[in-house]
Parts: structure tokens; C-alpha cells; sequence
């Protein structure tokens, strides 16, 4: 744990009586500080106007390589296209052996042996699970769908929560869910898969939603917390992850437990990876820059990342022909 | 009371919208007599950038249109242009010092330069295509495709010279970044205006106002711009430089001409077909 961090926090045990029942969680929950809609917009916007150039920005870049998690999350996806992903994913810019890794590989649950042949340990491979991306199916289904995944070899588990539950205020069943699925992720060696949980933060209406499903699911014992699927517009949105950051920010203090965020969809060019990071840097400090910290889940993002850095480095610039489509 | 002056603001062109240049930065633009016109935006390097990723987006759509339906655009442009003939030919009178009666010539050479070429948008295919006659049972044609995205550096000529240089480019199925001509940016900026109401999808034709050594360079390094034509620069070290940096993607280059060809003059096939390839395709026949 990073050094900041004060030696006399409660830990989560301190917790306990307000997971103890529905009524007590869900008072706990709505007694959570209401987020200042407006507010929240506004500093975003004003942290997104932030100008970072020349060494800052290449470092930005390479950091946010470093942060991507390469997503497919296609009907259509074949052995062939998630064997090509994994690739891209060691070397993204085969032209130029100093460029970075990304963080891991983003799949469904059935591809991970696939990405695991190709990647072997140098970058991490995350499966989908738990009927992702609607969370509709029954638990057992769920933790079923977790196992597989976890046995395939995945380093990361992304899990969804049942939106319906936690709308219609059954917020213990939306807890005992990701407890449940959490110990679903150990390995017979003891350790577990890296969990991350899914909002879907487009079907949860409003900022005090997040925040509520935030601690929700920090309490429940989540290594992050994820914007969304992917496949709901709006997708991460700057707001939407400023208030998950000061969740994450506010939980570290409160118990001296580190959570990550993982802001998904919708993050296309290098200038808005710019503006995430400007945020994790303002709201959480920089103990969330890193990649254990904070991910990106992105497809496109990735060559637009590339592109930028070819033209810091080339001084011209570059175009989509001489990068992979995928 | 005195009605207040209604002054036109005179931005740049690009994806069909008329953005102000990402800079914020104008520039004084004077008549032939050196008094003050009006502002210009000045374009930069990130403007061209916006530039080249709207004609990288138009161009599928543009290309993949029938070349009857090309031509049918560019008539529309000639129609348009015929109607604003006036407003042309005013302009051309404050910012090159002209005779109405000359700069009226001129704009009706640009309207028929225009229709000229929209009548070539389907019959270039016939003259320049060919089926060949191979030695096999094959069956083997050969067709002019469009380069991709063509940058330009316009000639002096703020109406006719412009249109000469960017109609041919365009009706082929290419689309354009154009960098005006530096000393009478506000014709290109009016000609948008007309491009913009003619049935010309955003992005076909993109124009940036501003200093062409600052802007052109950025457009021949691009990787992602296909062809540049140098008809604007007189500059002869500028014209090395930028065809050095175009070299890097192999880019088509059009040269800088030895000086300003006479626009009157009907132009040579070659203004197409330097930015046309020849695509020539085997099919076997008799099996």
C-alpha cells in the first residue's frame, strides 16, 4: 500500500453492520452525500480544458498505452481476430520495439485459452462474465460462467451487476452477488482472479447511483470499478468516472483500501485519454497512475494512441494505413 | 440612426462546416491598392489536420458515388456559381483591382470551366480506360480510380485558377485540401459558400486561409494525404522542401508550374489524370 496512506484506517471490517441486512446497507448507501450534478459537469469540463504538450504529452501516451485494456466484445468474434488482438496487444506498434505493452486483453469468457496461448504471462488476458452484457441470468448460471473463465486461465474477471436488483433498491442481493462471484474468481492455488465490477453507469440514471454502486461494490471486496459494458449509450463519460474516482479516493480513506477505476466505451482519441488521466491525477492523485490503478477499455483508442505517438516521434503525421484494423 | 455595419466573417471551410481556425489567430487581408479587405482565419498545422481527417472521411462515399451523379454535382456548382455571378464578380473588382468587365469574363470562364469538367466526370473512363488485347484468354480492362485524398496549394487566380485546379481533382473522385491562395484568400472563402450549397457532400473539398509556407508543409508530410499538387507555389526552395517531405509516403506530386499557365486556355487531360491510377483487371474468359 502506498505510503500516503494513514496506518490507523478500520479496514473493511468496520463495515460489517451495514452489510449485516438490505435495511441497513440501503441506509447507508442513500446516506451517502448526494453528488452535485451540475457541479460535477463543471469540473470536468474545466479539468478537460487542461493543455498538456510536448513531454507531458508524450509521457501521457505512453502511459496511457500502458493503461489499455484491448477489448473485443463481438458475436462475431473468431479465433483468428482475438489471436491477431493478442498480438497487437504484446507489440502495439510492430515498427518500433521501444513502444510499450497494453495492459491486458479484453474477451468473452470462451476466447481466454485463445489470447492465453499468445500473450503466456506478459500481458494479462480479462474475460467477460456473469451473462455480461446484461447481467440476466441466475446466479448459478453466473458463477458457472466466472469459473469457466477463471479455469481457462484468466488473470481478470469483468462481472456485470444485475442493474434491475440494485434500480428496484435489492441492493444485499446486488452484495452477496459480487461476494459470491469474487470467490468464484479463486484459483485452486489460493489466489485469486482480479475482479472488476461493471455499473453499466448508462442504465443508472443518475450521478448518486454511481456513487451508491461504487461503495457498494468496493464494500463487497471488487479489486475495480468499471463504467460499462461497452455496449449502452452513454458509455464512460468524464463525470461519470470523476464521481467513481472520488468514490475510490474517499474509500481509500475511509478503510486504507486501494480500488481501481476503469472507465469503458466511448474513449476514442488520445486527447480524451488525456483528459481521464488529468482527471485521476486532480481527484485521486497520482497513486492511480498506474496500470494497476486505472485502466482504459478500448478498442479504437489504442490506434489513435499510436498515431499520436508516431507523430511525436516522426514529427509528421500519421494515418490509419499503417495500422492495424481491428 | 446610422444602420451598423454588417461585417462578414470569413472562416474556413472544412467537413462541410465553416469552423473559425483552431488557433483563434486571423490575418489582415488587403485589396489591390493595400488598404484593408477584411480578416481572414489563419490557418495552422492542426487545421490541416482537421482538414485531411474530413476528406479521409468523405472520400469512400465520394468516390463510391456513380460518376453520372459526380458530374450532376458538379453542374450543381456551376448553376449556383452562375446565380452568385454578380457577388464574384464584385469581389474580384475590390481584391485584384480589376475591370468589372474583365473580372466578368473571368467568372463566366469559371462557370463554364466547371461544366466542362462535370461533362467529363463519365466519359474520362472511356477515354483514359481501355480494354486491352492480351496474348491469353483472358478478358483484361483497364480503369482510372481516384488517388484518395489530393492536397492542394491554389494558384494565384482567386476564381478561375482555383476552380481550373479543383474541379478536375475532384470530379474524378478524389476529395481536396486546399490551401488558398495567401494573397486572395476571401474568393476561395465565397466559393466554399457556393460548394457548401450545392449538393457537394462535407469534406469533398476542404479550404484553409492563411500563410501557405506554414500550412503546406504539414500537408505534404501527412501519411495520410495521397497526392499534392503544387500549382500555387512560386517558391522555388518551398517547392523542393515540400516535395522532399511528400517523397516520405510516396506521394503523387503535381510540380510547381514554371509560371501561372493561362487559365483561359481549355485545360490539357492532364489535369485529371495525374491524380487518376490505372486499375487493370484479368478475368478469364472461355472456361
Amino acid at each position: 500500500m502506498p505510503p500516503t496512506v494513514p496506518t490507523e484506517t478500520p479496514g473493511l471490517a468496520a463495515y460489517a453492520d451495514v452489510t449485516a441486512s438490505n435495511t441497513t446497507l440501503r441506509r447507508f448507501l442513500h446516506g451517502l452525500p448526494g453528488v452535485d450534478q451540475v457541479g460535477a459537469e463543471a469540473r470536468a469540463a474545466s479539468l478537460g480544458t487542461r493543455s498538456i504538450k510536448t513531454t507531458a504529452k508524450a509521457h501521457a501516451i505512453e502511459l496511457a498505452i500502458t493503461m489499455v485494456d484491448l477489448t473485443t466484445l463481438e458475436g462475431q468474434d473468431t479465433p483468428g481476430k482475438v489471436r491477431a488482438l493478442a498480438s497487437k496487444a504484446l507489440r502495439p506498434d510492430p515498427s518500433d520495439p521501444t513502444c510499450p505493452s497494453v495492459a491486458a486483453v479484453c474477451v468473452y469468457g470462451d476466447l481466454v485459452g485463445e489470447v492465453k496461448q499468445i500473450v503466456g504471462d506478459r500481458v494479462n488476458v480479462a474475460a467477460v462474465a456473469t451473462a455480461f452484457p446484461s447481467g440476466r441470468a441466475s446466479l448459478e448460471v453466473k458463477l458457472a460462467d466466472t469459473r469457466d473463465a477463471v479455469a481457462a486461465g484468466a488473470d481478470e474477471i469483468d462481472m456485470v451487476i444485475d442493474r434491475g436488483a440494485f434500480l428496484a433498491g435489492h441492493y444485499l442481493q446486488v452484495f452477496d452477488e459480487i461476494v459470491a462471484v469474487k470467490e468464484a474468481c479463486r484459483r485452486a492455488d489460493g489466489s485469486h482472479a482480479h475482479l472488476k465490477v461493471i455499473f453499466e453507469t448508462g442504465e443508472l440514471q443518475t450521478y448518486d447511483n454511481v456513487r451508491r454502486a461504487s461503495w457498494l461494490a468496493m464494500l463487497a471486496g471488487t479489486d475495480f470499478i468499471k463504467t460499462s459494458t461497452g455496449k449502452v449509450q452513454p458509455a464512460a463519460t468524464l463525470p461519470v468516472t470523476l464521481v467513481m474516482l472520488e468514490a475510490v479516493r474517499d474509500f481509500r480513506e475511509a478503510t486504507g483500501v486501494q480500488i481501481g477505476v476503469k472507465p469503458a466505451g466511448g474513449i476514442r482519441t488520445s486527447k480524451d485519454a488525456i483528459k481521464y488521466l488529468v482527471m485521476v491525477n486532480e481527484v485521486t492523485g497520482p497513486d492511480w497512475l498506474t496500470p494497476d490503478w486505472f485502466r482504459f477499455g478500448a478498442s479504437t483508442l489504442l490506434n489513435d494512441l499510436l498515431m499520436q505517438r508516431t507523430k511525436l516521434a516522426t514529427g509528421r503525421y500519421s494515418g490509419p494505413d499503417y495500422f492495424t484494423l481491428d | 440612426m446610422a444602420r451598423v455595419d454588417v461585417r462578414k466573417t470569413y472562416k474556413l471551410y472544412i467537413g462541410g462546416a465553416f469552423p473559425r481556425s483552431e488557433s483563434g489567430h486571423s490575418f489582415e487581408v488587403l485589396d489591390a491598392k493595400g488598404r484593408f479587405l477584411a480578416n481572414a482565419a489563419r490557418a495552422t498545422r492542426k487545421d490541416a489536420r482537421d482538414a485531411v481527417a474530413a476528406a479521409r472521411k468523405a472520400f469512400p462515399g465520394w468516390s463510391g458515388r456513380t460518376a453520372y451523379n459526380r458530374g450532376q454535382v458538379v453542374y450543381r456548382i456551376a448553376e449556383v456559381l452562375e446565380t452568385r455571378r454578380d457577388q464574384f464578380v464584385a469581389e474580384l473588382v475590390r481584391s485584384e483591382g480589376t475591370s468589372a468587365a474583365k473580372a466578368g469574363k473571368y467568372v463566366d470562364a469559371a462557370v463554364d470551366r466547371l461544366v466542362w469538367y462535370a461533362g467529363w466526370a463519365d466519359k474520362i473512363a472511356q477515354v483514359v480506360g481501355n480494354q486491352n488485347p492480351v496474348a491469353g484468354p483472358y478478358f483484361n480492362l483497364t480503369s482510372p480510380e481516384p488517388t484518395g485524398v489530393v492536397a492542394v496549394v491554389a494558384p494565384a487566380g482567386p476564381l478561375l485558377g482555383l476552380v481550373s485546379v479543383v474541379a478536375p481533382i475532384i470530379v474524378t473522385g478524389n476529395t481536396a485540401v486546399v490551401v488558398a491562395s495567401q494573397t486572395h484568400p476571401l474568393t476561395a472563402i465565397t466559393l466554399a459558400e457556393v460548394m457548401a450549397t450545392s449538393d457537394l457532400p462535407g469534406g469533398v473539398v476542404n479550404i484553409l486561409t492563411g500563410p501557405t509556407a506554414e500550412i503546406a508543409p504539414w500537408l505534404a508530410s501527412h501519411m495520410d494525404v495521397n497526392a499534392i499538387d503544387l500549382a500555387g507555389v512560386t517558391d522555388a526552395e518551398l517547392a523542393t522542401s515540400l516535395e522532399v517531405a511528400a517523397a516520405d509516403n510516396l506521394k503523387r506530386v503535381r510540380r510547381a508550374p514554371a509560371s501561372e499557365p493561362d487559365w483561359l486556355e481549355t485545360p490539357a487531360l492532364a489535369a485529371m489524370t495525374d491524380f487518376l491510377e490505372s486499375k487493370t483487371v484479368w478475368h478469364p474468359i472461355g472456361v
